[in-house]
């Protein structure tokens, strides 16, 4: 008999176990094929998860019920909130994550995931009919059946590993690559393109002089990512991090021996990222700069190899061991792994839907490198809204899409679906131009309403989270309502801290608003019984709240615009009156509400006009 | 998208009245904040005789038409401001819509919101189009015409100082542990808005240079009655060559007549009716001579040399801008019995019968606008409400970068403002790609794995 899946996952990376999951736990036959089981939710480059936006992309992923933040809540070796001196919004977790723990507690967990099971094999083909996936084909020639596919391949698509001259086809850290699956999905019809990362050596711990390296360690205080369970680490076993520098040596070295890097040397053929260059090209691109920093990083309590982050590089081996050897600290250092070059095929994104769901082949979900992206972080909230989308599809539901305004992933899908992508895309801060309202302190109060609606968030984590808004609404209120007393002792108390009494009675909330009084003051004069978390919402709402009204002011411009769809059977060639490059590029990316369009490069507020008139025309669209 | 929207209907220039339309869900709103009479309660399809105000300064004598929605060409709420022709009025009461929040429309605008309100029959939509696509060809062409070289080169280094400001910050903010990298603090940043804000006020400064330019320099002549001021008006006029607009009538501001000189319009303004010559300075009154002033580009206060200057005449100019001031002696060919031992300003004497003097006059008002600076010079001025606009609301968002840090709020707080104001520069020269700043952060830093 055959088995027919709901959803297949191709590929256990950060992205596949969030779909496969989620699809999983809500209700569907899933299935999670992965090339090598003992790799499921393996780290293959830097061993931290989160980082500035990454972080709070964790906590996205934590509140619409996906696993990552708690897995690295458990994981984790060391944890820092980051920027935590700057605003609200762009404070950040980032943790060292164990390499060996996280991706063991990442398979315990999947096994006691119902609905979901896993099995070993590589992926060559897909079934398709009439340009719909109807399941997967093995490299045995196996063929399985599913509703939907969802391919989260990471680099495994034609991987080539760079060392210099040398070019060995592979996966990450020597695994076996997938040979026909990019030409086959070419063959239907879908645009591949080749993207390169990198990733550093790693040292072997007892060949690292720490004595004359700076020590980088955690936070005092307790930190998660996830939103459903307490801290339960002890602060001081944490392990810390250690800053080094490239020296003049360092950078001769480099200089001398630029031909034989793979890419100086014209060995390699995709196009890496910028925000992740390799040493070589910083050294090139920033000549002046006479050092740069470096960070080594734990990978692992179980195994001795420390992670060189910054070192990234394509030269030979024996040009990696001088470089190393140049650098203070590290004289002695015994490489364990050096440093490589992957380059990759994936998809390019302006061929996938909001959805995450491919124009081209019907039923077919992508998520993560395959898309053109870069990060487990990335990765992951890609993989948790493929794996709910492919569900609603199973169901005939409108698909889940969020907003700009939503969440970091919906600026990330965003980004990727409508401006595509020539590197491998990094979420940065700075894309998201709301980010004040993205905080990671409100990811919870974002998004976890959608996650009851799907069906991803369960009942006691839905009160749980009313009780929060309710108690955020009250202490809000309370504020506003009293009104600060002069009498002798409240005097005291605002001399004590150094801060001016008020010269007329104002409420607690105006006193909040004074950039010198933080609630902790203000808990001095007033008893507030509401836990941390509340306090620190009211706290950043209160302070911030003009800047926030005013963002929310241009988020219901842009929601608007959100509301004003485009039928997806448009036929672009009969506008007339569109410029000629509006009209290419909006027949290419076929953008899914006129907000989209309107963040198409080429595209002019001229033509979003003529657009509307056409569309009222056609399909009297208001 | 219901926002408010607002332009000047009627063509620009020299007639007897324009029209400023209002339309949108605000509108009614907006216009009262200008105008003194509250359109709240009022009839849909009336019309309103009453005053434009600014700062409770008389801008207008004008007649407001109230045309509640739906039956009105958008559909919308929609009010229409007739007001006298000049340029400078029509745009000022223009500015004020803006400034209580309406949004100047785009081409075709009004006409893309009947259509899209259903006002417009669909057979239409096609020429609709038509009519957004030629409007804005025209607009765009005028715009590269107005933004010459010299001013997009200025707002060009002025968005690059600022975005440079930006990917440093947001450096700091993505890679908060490269300490090797310059940490934007509050001082620095202090030290830079202070230096943007100059710079920006030295373009809106500049703007209204470009204002004369385009549409020439209004000048008010007061003075007793039988001073001469008509003679003087005729002179400079000289009739016979110079077209003149004549437009009797008993309002304000309106252009009596203009000639060029060195190029630029210089428009006389009847702001209290200087031909007629029963007209009294008295009538004029204090009050009355602030709000000239304020409109005028110059002031020409005309004293009589064969009379002992009176007490409303000193007062009077003891009230107007100085740099604005030009005082003119008249009948310098009869006995001098005035005294003018306590104005400290540069006095020209003349008259209209000999025309002694009268050269002086005209060299003092070019010496008064550096006209020739000002054409010969630097051409690169803000010609336009919409630039103008743009440039005061980037100045805006300055300030209140600079509030923000007073009040210590974290820098990438006040970053949102410096990113308001780079953008709004952005839109003056139409340049603002989405991924200028991502690309500024990777090409100015040195950072990653």
């Amino acid at each position: 008999m055959i088995t027919m899946y709901d959803c297949i996952v191709v590929g256990g990376g950060h992205a596949g176990i969030e779909a496969c999951h989620i699809a999983a736990k809500m209700g569907k036959k899933t299935l999670l094929v992965t090339a090598n089981y003992k790799n499921v939710g393996d780290m293959p480059c830097n061993p931290s998860i989160g980082g500035t936006a990454k972080g709070i992309i964790v906590r996205e992923v934590d509140a619409l019920g996906g696993l990552m933040g708690h897995i690295a809540d458990i994981s984790q070796i060391q944890i820092k909130m980051l920027n935590n001196s700057k605003g609200p919004a762009v404070r950040s977790l980032r943790c060292q994550a164990d390499k060996m723990i996280y991706p063991r507690n990442m398979q315990e967990t999947l096994k006691t995931i119902k609905n979901l099971e896993i099995k070993e094999a590589m992926i060559e083909d897909l079934i398709v009919e009439n340009n719909e996936v109807l399941g997967v084909i093995t490299k045995d020639n196996e063929k399985i059946y599913s509703k939907t596919v969802i391919l989260t391949t990471g680099t495994y698509l034609k991987g080539n590993i760079l060392i210099g001259s040398e070019n060995t086809p592979s996966g990450p850290h020597g695994e076996e690559r997938s040979n026909y699956l990019s030409d086959r999905l070419k063959e239907y019809g879908l645009k591949i393109i080749r993207l390169k990362t990198g990733t550093p050596q790693r040292i072997k711990k007892d060949s690292i002089d720490f004595s004359v390296l700076k020590k980088e360690e955690g936070d005092k205080c307790f930190w998660t990512f996830s939103f459903d369970y307490e801290p339960n680490y002890k602060i001081e076993d944490q392990v810390p991090c250690y800053l080094v520098y490239t020296n003049e040596l360092t950078h001769q070295i480099i200089k001398d021996n630029l031909k034989k890097s793979a890419m100086y040397g014209g060995y390699a053929t995709g196009v890496g990222p910028r925000y992740c260059p390799s040493i070589e090209d910083k050294i090139v691109r920033f000549s002046d700069k006479e050092r740069h920093q470096l960070f080594l990083e734990p990978e692992s309590l179980y195994y001795d190899e420390y992670y060189l982050q910054g070192f990234s590089t394509s030269m030979p081996r024996d040009v990696q061991e001088k470089m190393v050897h140049s650098l203070k600290g590290l004289e002695n250092a015994v490489i364990t792994k050096y440093a490589y070059a992957i380059e990759y095929d994936a998809i390019d994104p302006l061929q996938i839907k909001p959805s995450l769901e491919n124009k081209i082949l019907k039923n077919l979900f992508t998520a993560g490198q395959i898309n053109g992206t870069s990060g487990y972080e990335e990765a992951a909230g890609q993989g948790i809204v493929a794996g709910i989308n492919a569900v609603l599809k199973i169901d005939n539901k409108e698909p889940f899409i969020l907003k700009r305004s939503d969440a970091y992933i919906g600026v990330l899908i965003d980004d990727l679906v409508t401006k595509g992508t020539i590197e491998p895309y990094r979420m940065l801060t700075s894309r998201a131009e709301f980010r004040l309202l993205l905080r990671g302190d409100n990811a919870d109060l974002r998004l976890r309403e959608y996650g009851y609606k799907i069906g991803t968030i369960n009942e006691n984590q839905y009160k749980k989270l009313q009780m929060k808004k309710e108690k955020i609404a009250r202490l809000i209120e309370n504020l506003k309502d009293n009104h600060i007393s002069k009498n002798n002792e409240t005097k005291k108390i605002f001399n004590e801290n150094n801060i001016n009494i008020p010269t007329s009675n104002i409420s607690y909330y105006e006193l909040l608003k004074r950039p010198e009084v933080n609630i902790k003051f203000i808990e001095k004069l007033i008893p507030i019984e509401y836990n941390e978390e509340v306090k620190e919402q009211v706290e950043i709402m209160v302070k911030y709240e003009g800047y926030i009204k005013k963002a929310y002011k241009e988020v219901e411009k842009l929601i608007k615009l959100e509301e004003k769809e485009i039928p997806e059977d448009i036929d672009y060639k009969k506008i007339k009156n569109l410029a000629s490059e509006a009209r290419q590029k909006l027949e290419k990316i076929r953008p899914k509400t006129i907000a989209q369009a309107t963040r198409i490069s080429g595209v002019n507020p001229v033509d979003i006009s003529v657009l509307s008139v056409y569309l009222k025309k056609e399909y009297n669209h208001e | 998208m219901n926002d408010t929207i607002c332009a000047i209907s009627t063509s620009l220039g020299i007639g007897a009245i324009s029209i400023v339309r209002v339309s949108g869900n605000e509108a009614i709103n907006i216009v009262n904040k200008i105008f003194s009479i509250n359109l709240s309660d009022k009839e849909s399809h009336t019309i309103h005789y009453g005053h434009i105000i600014d700062n409770n300064k008389v801008i207008d004598e004008v007649l407001v038409m109230l045309m509640r929605a739906p039956k009105t060409y958008t559909t919308e709420d929609t009010i229409e401001i007739n007001c006298h022709g000049g340029i400078s009025t029509t745009n000022k009461i223009l500015e004020l819509l803006i400034n209580n929040g309406a949004r100047l429309a785009e081409p075709g605008e009004f006409t893309k919101r009947a259509f899209l309100n259903g006002r417009i029959n669909l057979l239409e939509a096609e020429s609709v189009n038509d009519l957004i696509v030629a409007k804005t060809d025209a607009a765009r062409t005028l715009a590269i015409n107005n933004v010459d070289g010299i001013l997009t080169k200025k707002i060009k280094k002025l968005r690059e100082k600022i975005v440079k400001i930006l990917s440093n910050i947001e450096v700091n903010i993505d890679y908060p542990e490269y300490t090797d990298e310059v940490e934007v603090t509050h001082e620095l940043l202090n030290k830079h808005l202070k230096e943007i804000s100059k710079e920006l006020t030295k373009l809106v400064d500049g703007a209204k240079n470009g204002r004369i330019i385009k549409e020439g320099i209004n000048i008010a002549i007061i003075g007793k009655p039988n001073v001469g001021k008509s003679s003087i008006l005729n002179f400079l006029i000289d009739e016979e060559k110079a077209i003149v607009t004549n437009i009797p009538g008993t309002t304000r501001d309106i252009v009596e007549g203009s000639i060029t000189l060195n190029g630029v319009a210089l428009n006389f303004i009847d702001t209290a009716g200087i031909r007629e010559t029963d007209d009294l300075v008295e009538k004029i009154g204090v009050d009355k001579s602030k709000s000239i002033a304020k409109n005028a580009d110059i002031i020409l206060f005309v004293l009589n040399n064969n009379e002992e200057i009176s007490e409303e005449e000193l007062e009077i100019m003891g009230n107007l801008d100085k740099n604005k001031l030009i005082i003119f002696v008249n009948k310098s060919d009869l006995k001098k019995k005035i005294h003018l031992g306590n104005i400290s300003q540069e006095i020209i004497f003349g008259n209209t019968i000999t025309e002694n003097g009268l050269d002086n006059l005209l060299e003092k008002i070019k010496e008064k606008l550096k006209l020739d600076s000002i054409v010969n010079k630097d051409m690169s001025y803000l010609s336009n409400i919409r630039q103008i606009t743009l440039v005061n609301k980037a100045n805006e968002a300055i300030k209140n970068a600079s509030k923000s840090l007073k009040k210590e709020m974290p820098i990438d707080m006040i970053e949102i403002d410096l990113k308001n104001a780079w953008e709004y520069l952005g839109e003056i020269i139409g340049e603002a790609y989405e991924d200028e700043l991502v690309d500024n952060i990777f090409s100015n830093f040195c950072l990653g794995k």
